[in-house]
């Protein structure tokens, strides 16, 4: 028996710890090149844009002048799309989800749309702007409105907001369910009453990275037409809208020394907002941790 | 395998005299998880304010019997099924026939026990409340009453809005009980309700059970031949999907029909 062999075994064991200890320096390494790289950013952006950072930068609209010129329009602005986009796209995500989870008959047809919406996830964002341009500005008229670029946004994250709904929903015990029924509940009572609130958590964890993925983007909204400058704050839907991105995107564009500064002050802000839902979604995550 | 406690040995009866009502007739069942088929050709009449046991090794369809009586079997969407279960003289498998009303006359208890993550006073009060009950006055009575009935009462009395996860094993077993009895059925179905559970808590929920036969008709799956003898009025022996003996407990464990029942109850397989 070659197992029994000493020799053997003693020289397999030490292929497999160099093997072993190979691939963990080959980890490790990956790992430090993120962190160098993240580290390095955020060394840049702070040494580059706290000189600009003051309460007249938020508070002031674009301005021919760098020391004029504050986010105000932008921040403004990714709010109301964050807005729009959570009521779109939290509306038709989740209840996409719910239906593919519980009411659609497993089958060639659920399969195929599940593949597609999990292809979704990886289309370029540019299509979805152009995708946007097509349906919103041109077929429905809206213009280059915050309507138009908060429904094109919200086609974008969709099949994030399915994918993790559908996984959220997945993860309740098909036990509480069978609880449910054999009560006499219907689907329905069983779906409201016990399924959405275990997997609310999950669902609100998805969706504020699916708002953070959203706050974050550029390409699809210069396609659907997002101003760079304005010097007033949207009144209703239909006005034009900037975001923070496309501000910053704008400033980096500009000549000059000082311009640069200010997009970094910008960025500043844009990762502030990140961080926050981003740390909101963790800590649901982490409150509401499986207790099944 | 340890054998059967000394079974009580009651004379052979002549008493089907009592003409007793059945709650459930099943004939002609079989059942087929998409091509595999898990029963055959069942027929069984199942008793008002009986506790009828269902026994067997494990695989044999005792589960899948006991689910079709409520069709949650159909939770899984490759089962097929044919012949008849009447429920009080309606087929259950009618087409109008509503689940949901079958399952309000039918309760559940289930082999893990399965609380919602909710209140015990919560849990409690699911039942009632998806079938309409919202006055706080009629839920808390139906709240109490359950608990009590199930035993429970005392133990929760004083954390009744405390998570039902608090509780111990035997102790949400006796709650999912409580959630059952609060709907009022009349027949409660139990899936090997105290296998997973330590031997003390088993000892109460078999002496539940007993207790709760005045008022329900009780179907419960078990692998413990003991527990079977111990509770059951009648007690049905399943093998590969297919009944072979179903008669009076007493006369099944002292005096079985079947070699194969023989077999099992003296231990020689199962
Ligand atoms: N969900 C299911 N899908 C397919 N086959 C199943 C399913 N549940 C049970 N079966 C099969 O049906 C047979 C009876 O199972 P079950 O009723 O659970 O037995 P028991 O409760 O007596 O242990 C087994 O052969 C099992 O493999
Ligand atoms: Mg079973």
């Amino acid at each position: 028996m070659p197992l029994r062999n000493q020799d053997d075994m003693y020289k397999r064991r030490k292929r497999r710890t160099a093997k072993n200890n190979i691939f963990r320096t080959l980890f490790f390494t990956a790992t430090t090149v993120g962190l160098i790289v993240l580290a390095m950013l955020i060394y840049r952006v702070l040494s580059q844009g706290t000189g600009s950072l003051s309460w007249d930068f938020i508070r002031n609209f674009a301005a021919p002048y760098p020391d004029e010129a504050g986010l105000l329009a932008g921040i403004v602005g990714s709010l109301y799309l964050m807005g729009i986009v959570a009521i779109f796209s939290i509306v038709v995500g989740v209840s996409t989800a719910i239906y593919l989870e519980e009411y659609a008959k497993k089958g060639k047809l659920t399969t195929f749309i599940q593949m597609n919406i999990q292809n979704l996830a990886g289309v370029p964002s540019v299509v979805f702007g152009l995708l946007g341009l097509t349906f919103f500005v041109y077929v429905l008229d809206f213009g280059y409105s915050l309507l138009t670029g908060g429904l094109t946004m919200s086609l974008l994250v969709l099949p994030i907001i399915v994918v993790s709904s559908q996984e959220a929903l997945r993860s309740v015990p098909s036990e509480l369910k069978e609880a449910s029924a054999a009560m006499g509940a219907s689907k329905w009572q069983t779906i409201f009453r016990v399924v959405l609130p275990a997997a609310l958590p999950g669902m609100i964890t998805g969706s504020i990275l699916a708002l953070s993925r959203a706050i974050g983007e550029t390409a699809p909204l210069l396609v659907v037409g997002a101003a760079t400058a304005i010097y007033s704050l949207p009144d209703s839907v239909v006005d034009s809208y900037t975001v923070m991105p496309i501000q910053i995107y704008s400033w980096i564009s500009k000549p000059g020394d000082e311009w640069p500064l200010l997009a970094a002050a910008g960025i500043i802000i844009l990762l502030i907002f990140l961080l926050i839902m981003n740390t909101i979604a963790v800590l649901i995550r982490n409150k509401f941790q499986r207790r099944y | 395998m340890s054998t059967i406690a000394k079974p009580i040995v009651k004379k052979q009866s002549e008493e089907k005299t009592i003409e007793k009502d059945s709650v459930f007739g099943v004939s002609n069942l079989n059942l087929w998880y998409g091509t595999d088929q898990a029963l055959y050709d069942i027929h069984m009449d199942i008793y008002k304010n009986e506790i009828t046991a269902i026994i067997g090794p494990s695989g044999c369809g005792k589960s899948t019997f006991l689910k079709t009586l409520n069709r949650m079997v159909e939770m899984v969407p490759i089962v097929k099924t044919s012949g008849t279960i009447k429920y009080n003289d309606e087929n259950i498998f009618d087409p109008k026939y509503s689940v949901e009303d079958l399952r309000t006359r039918v309760g559940m208890v289930f082999q893990k026990p399965n609380p919602f993550p909710k209140s015990i006073y919560d849990n409690v009060a699911y039942g009632p409340r998806i079938h309409g009950i919202k006055n706080k006055k009629d839920l808390d009575t139906i709240v109490e009453k359950s608990l009590k009935d199930a035993a429970l009462w005392d133990e929760v009395k004083d954390r009744l809005h405390e998570n039902a996860y608090g509780l111990s094993g035997g102790q949400q077993q006796r709650l999912c009980i409580a959630r059952c009895l609060a709907i009022e059925p009349d027949v409660i179905l139990m899936d090997e309700p105290t296998s997973a559970l330590d031997p003390i808590s088993t000892m109460k929920v078999e002496e539940l059970v007993q207790n709760l036969r005045e008022k329900y008709s009780i179907v419960i799956v078990t692998h413990n031949m003991q527990q079977a003898a111990r509770i059951s009025d009648k007690t049905a022996f399943f093998l590969n999907g297919e009944l072979v003996e179903f008669t009076e407990t007493d006369q099944l464990f002292s005096n079985p029909a079947d070699k194969r029942t023989e077999d099992y109850i003296t231990g020689r397989f199962g």
